[in-house]
């Protein structure tokens, strides 16, 4: 009788903690607590960077139109740049870098389409073992040794070959094209290796050769992934400036050949960067090419994120 | 403890010459390296039936399956001969492209390409070369209505393949392989993935399909074997141990592990 009394009790009084024990904090909540903090500070410290960077670069790129008063078109489409004596016309560099951006774009994606199709439908072995490796390698290399080997290399061979003085829209092709096509080819081999297996087993069921497979089911469902690849690659080759800087010839003047000096943004700023004064039209103008290759680069992302909405949306219609 | 059962008891059953056959192994072997995953499979296909193909998982049925239109080519090693039209498929030098034309193959999972229901069925027309545009659209026609998929599709053929139910894209594989008009399908397992009324719609198919072609179906649904096939073989640990009309398979199993695998007291 008093144990029952005494069990009834220790109930009653158990059940009127209930709200408390289930409000109160233990370690476990703490940790989320902590955990939670921790996340969102960083992801702070992270936006509060790039936001104040794109703040920086963009005020002090638009200090040439507002401060020094140059017109839009003519720092656009203006052809003569001598910043010294107030001529800040930027069409020769941003022709420059679309044309060695855009060339050896076009130089290495088949070549990088041909050796990721060879990775992971022809030889998938030996893809594995021999080519994985040197791609990896090669992504690894820093720009500089690319931009030496064009410049002992490519510019020589180029001077011999064509004539000149080797230096040119076409060195700079060559060098980026070797940069960008490891970038290129892994990706492209990723994209590949996406493509569900059962595709492809169900195009061989049906009689189609191991060529159609590839070409008209693999490729074409993997072609979201390799599309991004190339747009990477190009974004790469677009914001390359030491590499391109040792070979290009650094004349900022209108390229009227592929062989004669020129340059791209990139290369202006790193070659113009230091003999200004902050402040003046020379430095302004360097910030708005500065400007130019941010935008740019912002263009790149977002045509990446338009390529995989319309990529999934294709899955799902 | 798995029972252990004779591989020397089988019962098999031939046929006279006067059936006329689709296709036919003879000793039939498959290695995956050093796994020896089928052994002697003797098995006779009559034409215009369905043939089930009944076991545990693992007992080598879609081995043997994807063995018949040469889908092991580079992943397996097939030795014995695989008779079809008198002329033994397995030799190296046959045109593997040809004999998959002939002898079409329907998947386990629905796998339809992320392209469009039409292009589904035109993508391997065209890879066999065929051109003519009235023509394709009749086959897509012919061959949707074959897979008993049209009336729910005709109006939608621009649609993406991967926006159909399960069930409408198995129909969608199925009508995929008869566009190109074979003599034989196999099916591995193609309503393992499905719900039961889609499931009875496939089955209604293959029934319908069986006038003009002959099936080998790969099933671990002894109630789907007994619905749809003619004959049907039981695989066991690699081996083919007994191969019987249905109702014989069902009704009076001949040997004791066959005995035991329908009375569901296996192991
Ligand atoms: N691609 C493969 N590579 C290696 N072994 C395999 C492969 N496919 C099946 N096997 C082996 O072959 C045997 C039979 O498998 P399978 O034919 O898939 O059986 P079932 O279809 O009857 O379930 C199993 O032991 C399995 O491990
Ligand atoms: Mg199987």
């Amino acid at each position: 009788m008093e144990q029952t009394n005494f069990q009834l009790k220790k109930q009653k009084s158990q059940s009127n903690d209930w709200s408390a024990r289930l409000h109160h904090a233990t370690r476990a909540t703490r940790e989320d607590w902590m955990g939670k903090g921790i996340s969102y500070l960083c992801i702070g410290v992270i936006i509060l960077v790039v936001a104040s960077m794109l703040w920086f670069i963009t005020s002090k790129g638009v200090a040439t139109f507002t401060q020094n008063h140059v017109s839009l078109t003519k720092f656009l489409f203006g052809t003569n740049w001598a910043p010294d004596q107030g001529h800040i016309g930027a069409l020769p560099m941003i022709v420059g870098s679309f044309a060695v951006t855009f060339a050896a774009a076009i130089v290495a994606t088949p070549f990088a389409v041909g050796t990721a199709i060879f990775m992971t439908e022809i030889s998938p072995n030996k893809g594995r073992k021999l080519l994985q490796p040197v791609i990896e390698l090669l992504v690894g290399i820093p720009s500089v040794v690319y931009g030496f080997i064009g410049l002992a290399v490519v510019v020589p061979f180029m001077r011999h070959v064509v004539g000149g003085s080797g230096f040119g829209i076409i060195s700079a092709t060559f060098v980026l094209f070797v940069m960008v096509l490891p970038t290129i080819t892994s990706m492209t081999v990723d994209s590949l290796r996406a493509v569900p297996r059962h595709f492809k087993e169900a195009s061989l069921a049906l009689g189609a050769t191991r060529w159609q497979t590839v070409s008209r089911v693999i490729l074409r469902s993997a072609t979201p992934g390799i599309l991004t690849a190339v747009i990477f690659g190009m974004a790469r080759a677009f914001g390359e400036a030491l590499a391109v800087q040792m070979v290009i010839g650094n004349a900022a003047i209108m390229p009227k050949n592929l062989i004669s000096p020129a340059s791209t943004l990139t290369s202006q700023l790193t070659t113009g960067i230091g003999d200004t004064i902050d402040g003046t039209l020379p430095n302004n103008a360097l910030w708005s090419l500065a400007l130019i290759l941010l935008l740019m680069s912002l263009f790149f992302n977002a045509l990446v994120r338009v390529i995989a909405k319309r990529g999934q949306l294709k899955h799902e219609r | 403890m798995l029972k252990q059962y004779s591989f020397e008891e089988t019962a098999v059953q031939t046929f006279d010459e006067k059936t006329s056959l689709a296709m036919k192994t003879e000793n039939l072997q498959v290695f995956y390296g050093a796994n020896h995953a089928m052994h002697d499979a003797d098995l006779a296909f009559p034409k215009n039936q369905i043939t089930a193909l009944i076991g545990a998982s693992g007992s080598g049925k879609s081995t043997y399956l994807r063995s018949l239109n040469r889908m092991n080519d580079g992943i397996a090693t097939v030795t014995g001969k695989i008779w079809y039209h008198n002329v033994d498929i397995n030799e190296p030098t046959v045109n593997i492209y040809e004999i998959r034309r002939h002898i079409g193959m329907v998947f386990q999972r629905p796998n339809p390409f992320a392209k469009s229901i039409r292009e589904n069925i035109v993508y391997a027309l065209r890879a066999n070369g065929l051109k003519n545009k009235a023509e394709l659209e009749e086959r897509v026609e012919k061959s949707l209505r074959g897979a008993a998929l049209w009336d729910e599709v005709k109006d939608s053929l621009d649609k993406s393949a991967l926006s159909l139910s399960g069930g409408q894209q198995q129909r969608l594989c199925i009508a995929r392989s008869i566009a190109m008009e074979p003599d034989v399908l196999l099916l591995d397992e193609p309503c393992s993935a499905l719900d039961p009324i889609s499931t009875v719609k496939v089955e209604e198919t293959l029934l319908e399909l069986q006038k003009k072609y002959s099936i080998i179906i790969v099933t671990h649904n002894m109630q789907q074997a007994a619905r749809v096939s003619s004959q049907c073989a039981f695989f066991h640990l690699g081996h083919v141990m007994e191969y019987t009309p249905t109702g014989t398979m069902f009704s009076n199993p001949q040997i004791p592990v066959t005995q035991d695998y329908i009375a569901g007291s296996f192991g």
